[in-house]
């Protein structure tokens, strides 16, 4: 097969645009200049106007998202496309074909489908840690050259140098695919700065997990992100479980959608099993964010069926709890009851269903026959420039 | 079709395991999620799910068999609505796809055609005496002016003007928009300033001084350096991140730190400390300008520190190579930053007693100009290297290794290292004089190679 065109990225990336951002504070705090600064955070007086649960308000006045059938048969679509990736993913895991780390997303699917099913892709930014190939497949990104950076092979999407935790799509913006734990929340909110910084009208989606929100440069970023007012939805994926930890015998406020009271950042609770919910979630808090009104906190609880990693044998639960989740609570299963009472037939979805195995298929079939990378690429992308 | 169920790798490690229970039977249905299979590893023992649909066929392994191969078929699912039927005989375990790669030649990176030299100065050219300070503060107007993407942030940068006045004049220049106080907060807007460069564009993060981007090294690091590659060259980050390094006077020993050695043994860092406000000028423009990330090490004994600098509307240095300061015949002193004005004291004590000393400023660090140290070392078959910073796992120590697996033949005496003494800095005023570095004991180390 055929490997995809993917030019690296030019050498010299076009100067940004000079303007300031439209609706850039004009409390800037400097008062050295007259050009628009980054305001300088919530003053006395600001009380009123911050309340921690006007979002969450917003959200359960209506809390589903209003789809089509079509929009809803893609959030299936889509969910059940991670799935079966991860599933196969599991299955090359387990034939040695992957290597070293990998998390899979299965039971999470909604979350990444809910939320960038919203986002405009090119315009804004997505960032997440090390279990991120759902959230690549959400952004639409082709199925072929993630499988194949998971089984190391010089076609996947990072060359076969990142591997599971690494995979970065610049066209559509997916910053990665980072592997230490909570980095990618000071990152994202640099990402949020630029989008603020060039005015472009962006904003940041930056996930990380239950586990995560207890490393410092969380808060760090919390705060820097709302004394700014930047452009930035901080998603919590609560899954239950930091690794082998439960939420419970890790985290002194397990209500994580409060972990941003302390920086004035509304917080919303959402239901991360259901996609129209988390969809009509990110439609509150992008209109909020999009307004120049500064980060959001989106707690969205959710769960994953399989272990933190491959090697997980998953003894800090029971099988009931994990079988309950997925008899009662699946997010396909939710979604696909749904597209049943709509009217949409059986055959349909078994038609949908079929040519999703068929894509996975082809994507493992891609993935065990491209090539390993060429011995040269071991040194190559150390550093740009040649000095 | 027939479904064939092998023996999963359930860890990274692991080749082979014990199936210790089957938790099916032939002729069961099963569906994805259901366990197939108790399975110990070298580290746990583990259940084994279905992914696919269908009716369990042949088990073709007993429970209780131990060491059974990773990819050896245990058993068969038949498909939807059919009957499962047993695999051909011939089913064998997987073959091992990563094998070892061989030994290959390491083949050469790409090198630039011509190594850059430093830019010719037109004669007439006036100088300017400025400080290291104003050098720096100029490289960095210069840059934003010419490019609205590169912008400063860091702990009293702005308004402050400045924690040591590097950045003084600035935000009037540029405005709080460009200019960006931080709270104290270093690994926050390391990891701020990161995003910022991976979304496109040049960020100037300034450290207070260095000893407090140890908060921060993990994104100088794990974010900064590693992006490009990880990426397989898709994702960049053109950043900056300076401020000063190395001993100040009397801070104590958690203020009083040479990260050099720590930062250029980093692959995908690029790691600069100019001596003069020239370099100063020049590199620091350089390193705003490149597409990697730049460390670039300054030193706050040097700040006020007056040197010529050729007026010029775009002086830019190349980076990565060194520069000869005091050109000699009988020893070289190979030394950066500071070490460089204890190293001229030296060579101008070491000229009295009839030793003419070379003195090479190496002012990049990684890539190390290996080339300039080398043909000097051809020529005076004697060197020492003066570095303020501790000894053990130095850029000192590098050298040495440099001269030794690529020198040899030239050496005709063992290279000797000056450095900082083995211990934290001292705040007593005797104890820091006898911990650091001066020219004195340069000059002995010379004496020494010199066999004088």
């Amino acid at each position: 097969m055929a490997q995809p065109a993917r030019p690296r990225a030019a050498k010299k990336p076009a100067p940004a645009s000079a303007k300031a951002s439209p609706e850039a504070s004009a409390k800037s705090g400097t008062g050295s200049t007259g050009e628009t600064a980054l305001p300088q955070g919530g003053v006395a007086g600001d009380d009123a106007s911050f309340a921690l649960r006007s979002l969450q308000q917003a959200h359960a006045n209506n809390k589903r998202f209003d789809a089509s059938d079509e929009q809803l048969l893609e959030f299936y679509e889509q969910m059940l496309l991670i799935r079966r990736f991860e599933e196969k993913a599991g299955q090359l895991y387990g034939l040695g074909l992957i290597g070293g780390f990998c998390h899979l997303y299965i039971g999470q699917e909604a979350v990444a489908v809910g939320l960038q099913s919203a986002l405009t892709t090119g315009k804004d930014s997505v960032i997440t840690g090390y279990r991120d190939h759902g959230h690549m497949l959400a952004y639409g990104i082709d199925p072929n050259v993630i499988m194949a950076e998971l089984t190391g092979r010089g076609a996947g999407i990072s060359r076969g140098k990142g591997g599971s935790m690494h995979m970065f799509s610049t066209e559509h913006r997916f910053f990665g695919g980072h592997g230490i734990v909570g980095a990618q929340v000071s990152l994202g909110t640099g990402l949020a700065f630029g989008h603020k910084y060039s005015g472009d009208g962006g904003v940041c989606m930056a996930y990380f997990g239950d586990g995560a929100a207890n490393q410092g440069q969380v808060y760090e970023s919390f705060n820097m992100a709302a004394l700014w007012k930047l452009p930035i939805i901080f998603v919590i994926e609560n899954n239950g479980y930091a690794m082998g930890t439960k939420v419970s015998r890790g985290s002194a406020e397990t209500a994580f959608y409060r972990r941003g009271t302390g920086f004035r950042i509304p917080g919303m609770d959402v239901n991360g099993m259901d996609v129209l919910e988390v969809r009509q979630a990110a439609e509150v808090a992008l209109e909020y964010v999009r307004g120049g009104n500064g980060p959001v906190l989106l707690e969205v609880k959710t769960y994953r069926y399989r272990g933190h990693s491959m090697s997980d044998p998953a003894k800090y639960r029971s099988r009931e709890e994990v079988q309950e989740m997925r008899e009662n609570h699946d997010p396909i299963d939710g979604a696909k009851a749904e597209l049943l009472k709509r009217g949409v037939t059986e055959d349909k979805l078994k038609e949908i269903e079929k040519a999703i195995r068929a894509r996975v298929g082809q994507s493992a079939d891609f993935a065990e026959s491209s090539p390993e990378p060429e011995l040269h690429e071991l040194y190559t992308d150390i550093l740009v420039e040649q000095y | 079709m027939a479904i064939e169920i092998k023996m999963p790798a359930l860890s990274p490690t692991m080749e082979e395991g014990t199936l210790a229970k089957w938790l099916v039977k032939e002729g069961d249905v099963v569906k994805s999620g259901d366990i197939l299979a108790e399975i110990e590893t070298d580290k746990a023992t583990m259940e084994f799910e279905a992914v696919d649909e269908g009716t369990v066929g042949k088990l073709l392994v007993a429970e209780g068999t131990e060491n059974v191969k990773v990819g050896t078929v245990i058993a068969t699912i038949g498909g939807e609505g059919e009957e499962a039927s047993a695999p051909p005989p011939a089913a064998k375990a997987a073959e091992p796809v990563a094998a070892a790669a061989p030994a290959v030649a390491k083949p050469a990176p790409a090198k630039a055609a011509v190594s850059a030299a430093d830019p010719e100065i037109p004669a007439g050219t006036p100088m300017v005496s400025t400080t290291v300070r104003e050098a720096l503060r100029d490289a960095m107007a210069e840059e934003m002016r010419k490019d609205d993407r590169v912008f400063v942030m860091g702990e009293e940068v702005a308004e402050y003007q400045g924690a040591y006045k590097v950045t003084q004049g600035l935000l009037d220049e540029f405005g709080g928009r460009r200019v960006i106080d931080t709270p104290i907060t270093e690994y926050g807007f390391a990891g701020i300033g990161s995003g910022a460069a991976m979304g496109g564009l040049k960020p100037i993060i300034e450290f207070m001084t260095f000893n407090f981007a140890m908060q921060a090294i993990d994104h100088i690091i794990n974010s900064a350096a590693k992006t490009n590659y990880m990426s397989g060259g898709q994702m960049r980050c053109p950043i900056v991140f300076r401020g000063p390094n190395g001993a100040a006077s009397r801070v104590g020993a958690q203020h009083s730190q040479n990260y050099a050695p720590w930062y250029a043994s980093v692959p995908g860092l690029v790691v600069i400390a100019p001596y003069d406000a020239a370099d100063a000028k020049g590199l620091l423009k350089a390193a705003i300008r490149s597409e990697d990330p730049v460390v670039f090490l300054e030193n706050e004994l040097v700040y006020g520190k007056s040197f010529d600098v050729p007026a010029m509307d775009d002086f830019v240095l190349p980076i990565g190579k060194a520069r000869t300061v005091r050109p000699g015949k009988d020893v070289t002193i190979v030394t950066y930053s500071i070490g460089v004005q204890y190293s001229l004291e030296a060579a101008r004590v070491l000229a009295e007693e009839g030793i003419d000393a070379e003195v090479i400023d190496l002012r990049t660090l990684r890539p190390l100009d290996k080339a300039a140290v080398l043909e000097s070392l051809s020529r005076t078959n004697r060197m020492v290297v003066a570095e303020e910073g501790w000894p053990t796992c130095s850029i000192a120590s590098e050298i040495i290794a440099i001269c030794m697996t690529e020198g040899f033949d030239d050496l005709d005496a063992p290279v000797l290292r000056v450095c900082d003494e083995d211990v934290p800095l001292p705040y007593a005023a005797n104890l820091e004089k006898l911990a650091l570095i001066d020219a004195s004991r340069i000059v002995e180390a010379v004496r020494k190679v010199c066999y004088r």
